[in-house]
């Protein structure tokens, strides 16, 4: 026959658990343990005080450029909550509520995001890597390690994020290929948050998901609201018991919004209308949520607020750690460190030459 | 100990290796049962499996950015890219991860990966498959970059690559890749990365070459001595990055006249490293100025033209005796 049908799966599911007005679908609820629903709740509001505290810190001056996570916080802590220690974690850059859950310290993201690569903190029981900058080209690090997890014959798994910009890249097809053909334990996790700077959803591709790339690969892909942490919740819950007993990789795409700029570089006003970002206001992951705390019976407007004042409490602290702790940076001659495990000896002579450069100019009274 | 080809000595490194540690893992196109396309990695498939031979997809970003989530695991993971001309398609996992994760992390982690990759010109083959930019490598800091230049030292050199707790891009030359047979011990050796190698001692002239150019550059030396009745000093780099100078300016100290000979695009190449560092500390003993013999800043030509482009011995004959003239 010159010309037949192949049939393929044209379908992908789209799973929401308490939408937007906090309406829950009680046959879909996932059974989470009242205790560990708290712990998710604090750690919502902690990157979302947390998140709102480094942006005064930088209007004030007192951090660098950082990007803002507030809007993506169910995406974040419904997926990584399911990690173990061992697991591995390979965040891009605007996962901050995620890492603080794998217990990055607050006062390493201050210190980090005041351009001292000592903020890199990775906690000595935690597997994963530091922040990656270039868009979903650490998505192959996360395939490597579960690959290398599967042939130690582990059953640990790595968990990679990524934006909706990244799945336009090379790296997020090549990583998805690999693993796929290879069954690589890994949770690929697109927090689909509608912009990449100012390019909107809609310009970076004209399939109607993103989840509905995993078909290709010839691996599960699934869509949940992002902004409902019930849904990701048990969307990655399945992924990763998948993937820890050999089922190979899935695609988690979690639909949410990045409610604020980029970075704080950037001026959101430029590509995007207010009424948008007011709609996406509406379905903040954290109001809902607390709603069906309430509802729930494990919640108060008196317990929200003091689980609230202990974060701000905690970030407070954090901060003046911080500050104290950056007294003691600074020092421009550990710029060489970490280079290679062994110093070759051109380094030596420039990190000598420096040095005596510095010497001669605090001699002479200047600066730099 | 047993005559081999460059091929079979890096087969010979890979499969010792490989037996005495299984976190060795060979990736790449067409590396296991078609054992490379230039029969490197020949016969590891049937020997390891396939668990640690893997024929990848064609992906050379992927190839080397899953070696380094495998490196990072604590694998020691001998990547294979098919030619160097195709590892443009992953410089970016290079430079901006397997360069970096030793600082970015702070020592936590690091990698300990080779990318090996065929490289430059002599061989009659398509575009893209003869250009030697190890300079691109070079310039990139946290890597280190080895260039062989005959059998046994491919073989010594590959195991401590292997061994090198950060990545070592590591440039196997197509032309030497069956040129000529060495005697290779059976018994383990190594090699240390970032020490280069006087392979003749001279007083008149220092020749510093690497990779497929020694074999023209000690050709021209021995030329010069019986023609010339001139003594070259030569220097086979080995590691281009980090480049250890000291050698260099010994010998520049000696001589007093050098010739640097590789077969890369002349400006920002090796040699202007090289040429710069003498000058910095071993001016005051030269008695001419330093000449490059390079490859010329073009895409190197199709096949037809390329011996035009390939510094050979007379160039490098002549450019020794402008360089003696002085």
């Amino acid at each position: 026959m010159p010309r037949k049908t192949i049939t393929i799966s044209d379908k992908i599911e789209y799973l929401s658990i308490l939408d937007e007005n906090g309406q829950l679908d009680k046959k879909l609820e996932p059974d989470i343990p009242e205790d560990v629903l708290l712990q998710l709740h604090r750690a919502m509001l902690l990157g979302r005080k947390f998140d709102e505290r480094l942006l005064n810190l930088q209007r004030q001056g007192r951090i660098g450029t950082f990007p803002p996570i507030k809007g993506q916080e169910a995406s974040q802590i419904g997926t990584v909550v399911h990690l173990r220690p061992g697991d591995w974690m390979v965040p891009a850059f605007r996962e901050t509520a995620a890492e603080l859950w794998r217990g990055r310290s607050l006062e390493s993201v201050l210190i980090y995001n005041n351009g001292y690569n000592e903020g890199i903190d990775i906690p000595e029981d935690r597997n994963d890597l530091p922040i990656s900058v270039p868009v979903g080209s650490q998505i192959l690090h996360a395939v490597g390690l579960g690959w290398a997890a599967k042939y130690r014959k582990k059953d640990d798994v790595a968990m990679t994020f990524f934006g909706d910009g990244a799945t336009s890249q090379g790296d997020f097809h090549e990583g998805l290929n690999f693993a796929a053909v290879f069954q690589v334990p890994v949770i690929f996790v697109c927090q689909n948050n509608h912009w990449a700077i100012s390019i909107p959803l809609s310009k970076q591709t004209r399939s109607k998901t993103l989840a509905q790339k995993a078909l290709a690969y010839g691996m599960p892909g699934i869509q949940v609201d992002g902004n409902d942490i019930l849904a990701v919740y048990a969307a990655t819950q399945e992924a990763v018991a998948r993937a820890r007993t050999g089922g190979g990789p899935t695609l988690i795409e979690c639909v949410t919004y990045r409610l604020m700029m980029h970075t704080t570089a950037d001026d959101p006003k430029r590509y995007r209308s207010d009424e948008e970002v007011e709609q996406w206001s509406k379905r903040d992951p954290l109001i809902r949520f607390e709603k069906y705390l309430l509802d729930k019976g494990l919640f108060s407007e008196e317990k929200r607020n003091q689980v609230e004042a202990e974060v701000l409490d905690e970030i407070q602290a954090a901060i003046d750690r911080a500050e104290k702790q950056m007294e003691a940076l600074g020092d421009p001659m550990d710029m060489f460190d970490h280079a290679y495990a062994d110093m070759p000896p051109h380094l030596k002579e420039q990190k000598t030459d420096l040095a005596n450069e510095l010497s001669e100019s605090a001699k002479e009274g200047k600066h730099g | 100990m047993a005559k081999m080809t460059m091929v079979q000595a890096l087969n010979l490194a890979l499969r010792q290796e490989m037996e005495k540690d299984d976190s060795v893992i060979v990736l790449g196109e067409d590396v296991g049962l078609d054992g490379g396309v230039f029969r490197v990695t020949d016969g590891l498939i049937d020997q390891f499996g396939d668990q640690r031979v893997l024929d990848t997809p064609l992906a050379e970003s992927a190839i080397a950015g899953v070696s380094i989530g495998m490196a990072v695991h604590g694998l020691k993971p001998v990547c294979e890219i098919q030619f160097s001309g195709f590892s443009y398609q992953n410089f970016h996992q290079i430079e901006n991860h397997a360069a970096r994760l030793r600082w970015r992390s702070q020592g936590r982690y690091h990698v300990p990966m080779v990318l090996r990759t065929p490289y430059g010109g002599g061989v009659r083959a398509l575009e893209h498959h003869s250009e030697s930019r190890e300079a691109y490598w070079a310039h990139t800091p946290g890597l280190k970059m080895v260039i062989p230049s005959g059998p046994r030292n491919a073989r010594a050199l590959l195991v401590s690559a292997i061994r090198d707790p950060d990545p070592v891009i590591f440039y196997e030359s197509k032309a030497l890749y069956r040129a000529f047979r060495e005697e290779v011990p059976d018994a383990e050796e190594t090699m240390p990365i970032g020490q280069p190698q006087l392979v003749g001692e001279g007083k008149d002239l220092t020749m510093i070459s690497y990779g497929a150019m020694m074999r023209p550059t000690l050709e021209a030396a021995a030329e010069l001595k019986n023609k010339d009745s001139i003594s070259a000093e030569v220097i086979d780099l080995l590691t281009i990055s980090p480049l250890d100078e000291e050698i260099l300016i010994q010998s520049a100290k000696k001589t007093g006249r050098v010739v640097v000979i590789h077969e890369a695009p002349r400006s920002f190449g090796p040699g202007a490293e090289i040429v710069s560092r003498l000058m910095e500390k071993a001016f005051y003993y030269l008695e001419a100025p330093i000449e490059r013999v390079t490859g010329f800043d073009i895409v190197i030509p199709l096949f037809s033209r390329e011996k035009a482009y390939m510094p050979g011995t007379e160039r490098i004959l002549r450019a020794a005796r402008k360089v003696l003239a002085q």
